[in-house]
């Protein structure tokens, strides 16, 4: 899939929406939805995409949405794919669309019950990093040394940002993949790859989020690409929780982690002993990363 | 028609098995698990004849029937006690959505500390959630009203929640009349309300709205509840004609010159019941529906029995306030001309109630000055 390709296919989400400027979780379902074409019924949980698709009987996307309370995004899926069985529509993609949120926290039980029931839908979580819909607050999504306003100066975030990845190769879904909206092409592919598969897949996308992370709406692709190269997002998928490959490795040395960080407001103010601890942390899991990627080379 | 013998939870589950639902959404919980064993069961032996599923909690259990309800299909979940206090935000979100979904609850008391026991406070809690609340008094009354409750909610687009005791009801075995599947079936008929996800036609359900819109909505709710007592009366009468049995909003049994009645719903209104004929000078109005409120019909049968005394059985206490019933019958009934005097006894705890208690209570009732509430632990 070619960018070119991308932009000839029908577009899903309406101009009109309700998302900031540089909004990364608005060009996500973009790309996403642009990638699953219309045949399409979506979940969506509390979180900034409740805004973003206006107020009913207006709609910003052409599809289907059933609007369900935070912690229950994985079981209305679970519902609305069954559902949609009964009645004969097998064929009709079921997306549950939640944020880190959703996803991380208050979903989690959900999102675990229905991935070990291998329930047959794409999970796809848009990750801003904290609760933005109401206002940059703490999330286990969050990543370490970031302000937030549960967490404002000379606070920080402390402890890992949760490693979600590894927790839904734990439950041996069927397919998982990063993605984030700086690499369109990586994005739709795996979407397109992971609407061939039946049972429960997952997408984490990293999503910039101008207003909350602190960075101009002109820099969403330029984050998102730097969250890429310095390894700090890497992307990559995972077949049945054990077959780990890169997908789109960018070429040559990781860029050192400070030129992510120096442009974010949610960074400012981090001592350089922080900026070195979150660095070796990207470090550590980037070389573990690589180590179940070589490990599991020919598992597939 | 075959006559089964099975307990009230069997009977909820054969109730299931008899309509013919799209999905069965399971989560355990005592006194509940045995409806869905049961449910289990049936899908074992290839007799359920449609989608099951064990999900991983109360909550997940009815926001997978909100979604699959949302997509056409006809769904059946069971709960009790601490599962239902679980469930609350989908359980007003569910008839916020004004999804079909029909859910058994069995009475148990809610903790601390932990008690099995069947207070009716779990259900009695959920009293302004939009759904519609009917209390069973026998495993017959379950298997018959659970059948109905899939076409009440579905013609009024609003969730239904089917109630019985825990243990005395759920526990107890007796003889049902089990219509065939068949006979069930062809009496419910196919879901006929539409799906509220149909893909292909761009829809926003359920996204942030103002106040201005809400109060709309929420009008519209409560004046289709109010219509719930005619259409359950008009199913009712469909269901007589099919397997010769029926239930009003309330069922009264006042004999001529009776002023003082005994209200209850659940397995209680069944001990008063069987301890009338011995009790002499009593009746009983059984609470069956209790949302909507049946106020048109205890006025009516309050008034034409000129009855002085309603003697609330409430197995349920709201702290700092008494038994619910009791509240609900008051503010149902204080604009009578004569309004009767309304005594509210608390069972809370789910404790039982004997023919002996019924008996003392009677006779202080006539004998002492009006007490407004009274412990059941405190009876003589």
């Amino acid at each position: 899939m070619r960018i070119e390709e991308m932009n000839r296919e029908p577009e899903m989400l309406y101009a009109g929406h309700n998302a900031c400027p540089g909004c990364g979780a608005a060009l996500a379902v973009r790309y996403l939805t642009k990638a699953l074409g219309a045949n399409l019924a979506l979940v969506l949980t509390a979180s900034c995409w409740s805004i973003i698709t206006g107020m009913p009987p207006l709609t910003a996307l052409k599809c289907p949405i059933l609007h369900c309370p935070f912690p229950s995004a994985g079981s209305v899926g679970s519902g609305v794919r069954r559902g949609l069985n009964v009645k004969g529509m097998h064929d009709t993609t079921v997306v549950v669309l939640a944020g880190d949120g959703g996803t991380f926290d208050i979903g989690l039980q959900a999102l675990s019950g229905a991935a070990q029931r291998n329930e047959d839908y794409i999970f796809v979580c848009y990750d801003n990093e904290a609760y933005m819909n109401t206002g940059m607050q703490t999330s286990s999504a969050t990543p370490f040394g970031a302000r937030t306003n549960t967490a404002p100066y000379p606070l920080f975030k402390e402890g890992q940002k949760k490693d979600i990845m590894r927790i839904m190769a734990a439950h041996s879904v069927p397919y998982a993949a990063t993605a984030t909206v700086a690499f369109p092409e990586d994005l739709e592919n795996k979407l397109k790859k992971a609407q061939e598969i039946r049972g429960f897949r997952f997408i984490h996308i990293l999503s910039p989020c101008p207003p909350g992370w602190g960075t101009e709406s002109s820099d969403t692709i330029h984050l998102s690409r730097l969250a890429v190269s310095t390894g700090f997002f890497p992307l990559y998928e995972i077949i049945n929780g054990v077959s780990w490959k890169m997908t789109c490795q960018p070429e040559g040395k990781r860029t050192p982690l400070k030129d992510y960080l120096s442009s974010q407001r949610r960074f400012k103010q981090m001592e350089d002993i922080r900026v070195d601890a979150l660095q070796e942390e990207v470090d550590h899991d980037w070389e573990m990363l690589m180590e179940r990627i070589a490990a599991s080379k020919g598992c597939e | 028609m075959p006559f089964e013998i099975m307990s009230g939870s069997q009977a909820a589950a054969a109730a299931v098995q008899r309509t013919g639902v799209d999905l069965v959404v399971a989560y355990p919980i005592t006194p509940q698990t045995a409806i869905v064993e049961t449910l289990a069961n049936y899908d074992a032996k290839g007799e359920l004849g449609c989608d099951f599923v064990s999900v991983e909690s109360e909550y997940a259990a009815l926001a997978c029937c909100y979604g699959a309800a949302a997509a056409g299909a006809r769904v059946f979940t069971a709960t009790a006690s601490h599962g239902l206090a679980y469930m609350h935000e989908m359980i007003h979100w569910c008839s916020g959505a004004r999804v079909p979904i029909v859910m058994a609850n069995v009475n148990r008391t809610i903790g601390a500390p932990w008690c099995l026991d069947p207070d009716q406070g779990d259900s009695l809690s959920q009293r302004d959630t939009g759904w519609m609340q009917i209390y069973c008094s026998g495993a017959q009354e379950v298997f018959d009203i659970t059948m109905q409750a899939f076409l009440l909610s579905e013609e009024l687009l609003l969730p239904c929640m089917v109630v019985f005791d825990g243990f005395y009801i759920s526990h107890t075995y007796e003889a049902v009349d089990v219509p065939e599947q068949d006979a069930g079936r062809n009496f419910i008929g196919p879901p006929s309300f539409k799906a509220q996800i149909r893909p292909g036609s761009p829809a926003n359900m359920h996204g942030l709205t103002t106040g201005d819109n809400q109060i709309h909505l929420i009008r519209n709710r409560h004046d289709t509840m109010l219509r719930a007592p005619e259409v359950f009366q008009r199913i009712n009468a469909k269901f007589k004609e099919t397997f010769d049995r029926s239930y009003g909003i309330i069922d009264s049994v006042i004999p001529p010159g009776v002023k003082t009645v005994f209200l209850a719903a659940g397995a209680t209104a069944e001990t008063v019941r069987w301890s009338l004929p011995k009790l002499k000078e009593a009746g009983l109005i059984q609470l069956r529906m209790f949302r909507p409120f049946p106020c048109a019909d205890l006025r009516s049968v309050l008034e034409a029995h000129d009855v002085e005394k309603v003697i609330v059985i409430d197995r349920n206490c709201s702290t700092g306030m008494g038994g619910i019933f009791a509240q609900e019958l008051r503010s149902a009934v204080y604009d009578l001309k004569k309004p009767p005097a309304v005594q509210d006894i608390i069972l809370a705890g789910g404790i039982d109630l004997t023919y002996e208690m019924l008996e003392s209570i009677l006779r202080e009732a006539k004998t002492e000055e009006h007490v407004e509430q009274k412990w059941g632990v405190d009876l003589k």
